[in-house]
């Protein structure tokens, strides 16, 4: 509104607009916003500096340790010129067979959340466990997982760690999901319904498809969580040196390996550890990329 | 417009034979209450709805218009707090007694609503998918019923090429006539229609507004909406709602041009509202 336009209106009680107040207003408020501004650049520089001196020596570090025996070659005692093969494959397997038991679980928790117990107390019980699920910190669940599984049946075994991880994608599933589904709006809901179509088939071929790109970006979300999980493997599956597939015994991985070599004495194992965090970074890059392209394509 | 009664011969005869009388009530509500919570939104509506004719359903917002088509088709069932008392009877069922089936209920009774809701998938998927709750049809009649509901509802033409592709990327107008596509795919006796063409241009809205007068030859069809101009054109019968009851209802030349009681007058001259 310009000036001219208010002081048309006659009947604005108090004393007439002083353009004098009003710049001094204008000015301070500038001044303010440059400050915040500042402020804001230098935190989010601070961030970034951070950010990109990890990756930086991740990067050189880890190029130094890689090479095609990284990927061919089991991990072998100091000195033997080792690889990480073991390591690679048990994190694939155990964070997919992790994710495949948490998963549905999650999809299943989410679903009864967000379609039969929006405001009943029993959603939100589960509701606020699995909040509170999503925060534990992962050596509980390690611990956890070491009670119910490893103690009783007398040893580590990757089955116990794909328990582990799983437990850690279900709180992140059930979140997304049950967000994802909230977001659908209550008229196309009604649409589907006023066809005569029954609740779950609404759930299950409207719902779901219609959440689909925001459940499928929460799955590999937890996915790349649980990859550089160490913390709830050491207490499960253990690590293994050797090569081994058998869910029933310890299993490499490549946190826990890092963990293990990181704080050795042997360079060559050190340079490993290196290699490692970087493979994981950059798969973890690559499923968070995957995820933003599948959301993007969806909407 | 090339809408042709299109008859494809899969489709057996629709549940209301032509011999019927144009005068019966199709629905006849008497004494409707209805409650949001504590509030009583509908205050004893007694209506009949004529077979194979447009009901209008008029009057300011928040006056229970659009609350009486949820009623017809048990779309409250879905909020806890939300109830109906009195008689709907249609066919000698009370639709809104306790035993009603409802989704058997809502293939009969179709809904649809402000805003185009097309399922995210293919066009010819959102079609199918009403269909399929409640028959068992080859592919060759899937794609006959496809295409004679998207001939009934003027969309063939736009959309023949694309049937199989995301009923999402249609224009608006070209959604909500899906929308109705859809509803008369899975034939209906009555479609109810809450304020169809608000959310759309002049030009879909004249569409809709000739598709409704096409499509009053085989369907009961309700209407809520807010412009007059449209319940005139449109509406056989119109029904004037003010504050949860009905005040009068009447034939739409009767209602707009001399209306009995003084509340439609000053509505539909616009006094209020």
């Amino acid at each position: 509104m310009s000036a001219t336009t208010l002081s048309a209106a006659s009947a604005v009680p108090g004393p007439a607009k002083d353009l004098r107040v009003s710049e001094a207003l204008g000015r301070s408020r500038h001044r303010r916003n440059m400050i915040v501004k500042v402020l804001c650049l230098a935190a989010t520089g601070i961030g970034l500096l951070f950010l990109a001196s990890i990756l930086a020596t991740l990067v050189w570090r880890g190029m130094a340790g890689i090479s095609l025996t990284v990927f061919t070659t089991s991990t072998l005692p100091p000195g033997s010129n080792g690889g990480l093969l073991n390591a690679i494959v048990g994190s694939l397997i155990q964070t997919m067979i992790g994710a495949a038991i948490g998963t549905p679980i999650g999809l299943m928790v989410g679903t009864y959340l967000a379609e039969y117990a929006r405001d009943s107390t029993l959603g939100n019980a589960v509701r606020f466990v699995s909040d509170v699920l999503l925060s534990a910190p992962s050596i509980l669940i390690g611990l956890f997982v070491y009670q119910l599984v490893v103690n009783p049946f007398n040893g580590f075994s990757a089955i116990a760690g794909c328990l582990a991880l799983a437990v850690i994608v279900i709180p992140i599933v059930v979140r997304t999901t049950e967000d994802m589904l909230r977001l659908i709006p209550a008229t196309l809901r009604e649409a589907v319904i006023g066809l005569g179509a029954p609740k779950w088939k609404m759930i299950t071929l409207v719902c779901y498809r219609a959440a689909r790109e925001g459940i499928m970006t929460g799955v590999l979300l937890a996915i790349a969580r649980v990859a550089g999980e160490t913390a709830p493997l050491l207490f499960t599956s253990l690590g293994n040196l050797n090569w081994s597939t058998d869910l029933t015994k310890p299993m490499a991985s490549l946190p826990v390996t890092i963990y293990q070599y990181a704080g050795s004495a042997f360079q060559d194992w050190i340079d490993l550890a290196w290699a490692g965090a970087l493979l994981i970074t950059l798969g973890v890059l690559a499923i968070n990329i995957i995820a933003r392209l599948v959301l993007r394509r969806g909407v | 417009m090339s809408v042709t009664t299109h008859q494809s011969p899969g489709l057996g005869g629709l549940k209301t034979s032509p011999t019927e009388d144009l005068n019966t009530a199709k629905i006849a509500i008497r004494g409707l209450d209805f409650f949001y919570g504590d509030n009583r939104a509908l205050k004893g509506i007694a209506l009949d709805f004529p077979n194979r004719q447009v009901t209008g359903l008029i009057g300011p917002s928040g006056c229970g218009k659009s609350t009486l088509l949820r009623v017809l088709n048990r779309m409250y069932d879905l909020y806890p707090g939300q109830r109906a008392t009195g008689e709907a009877m249609m066919d000698g069922i009370n639709l809104i007694g306790p035993d009603v089936d409802v989704n058997a209920l809502r293939a009969r009774i179709g809904m649809v609503f402000q805003k185009p809701t097309p399922f995210p998938m293919t066009i010819y998927d959102n079609i199918a998918f009403g269909v399929k709750l409640h028959e068992k049809l080859s592919k060759a009649e899937m794609d006959e019923r496809v295409e004679w509901c998207l001939t009934r509802s003027a969309l063939w033409g736009e959309a023949k090429d694309r049937l199989h592709t995301s009923a999402m990327g249609l224009s608006g107008g070209q959604q909500q006539r899906l929308c109705i596509a859809r509803t008369i795919a899975v034939r209906p006796e009555v479609i109810l229609l809450d304020e169809p063409t608000s959310a759309l241009d002049p030009i879909s809205t004249l569409k809709i507004e000739e598709l409704i007068d096409e499509l009053k030859s085989d369907f009961t069809i309700a209407i809520v909406t807010h412009n007059m101009q449209q319940a005139a054109r449109c509406a056989d019968q119109v029904a004037f709602f003010y504050l949860g009851e009905m005040v009068e209802c009447a034939p739409a030349a009767q209602l707009f041009t001399a209306p009995r009681e003084k509340r439609t007058q000053e509505y539909v001259t616009g006094r209020f509202g």
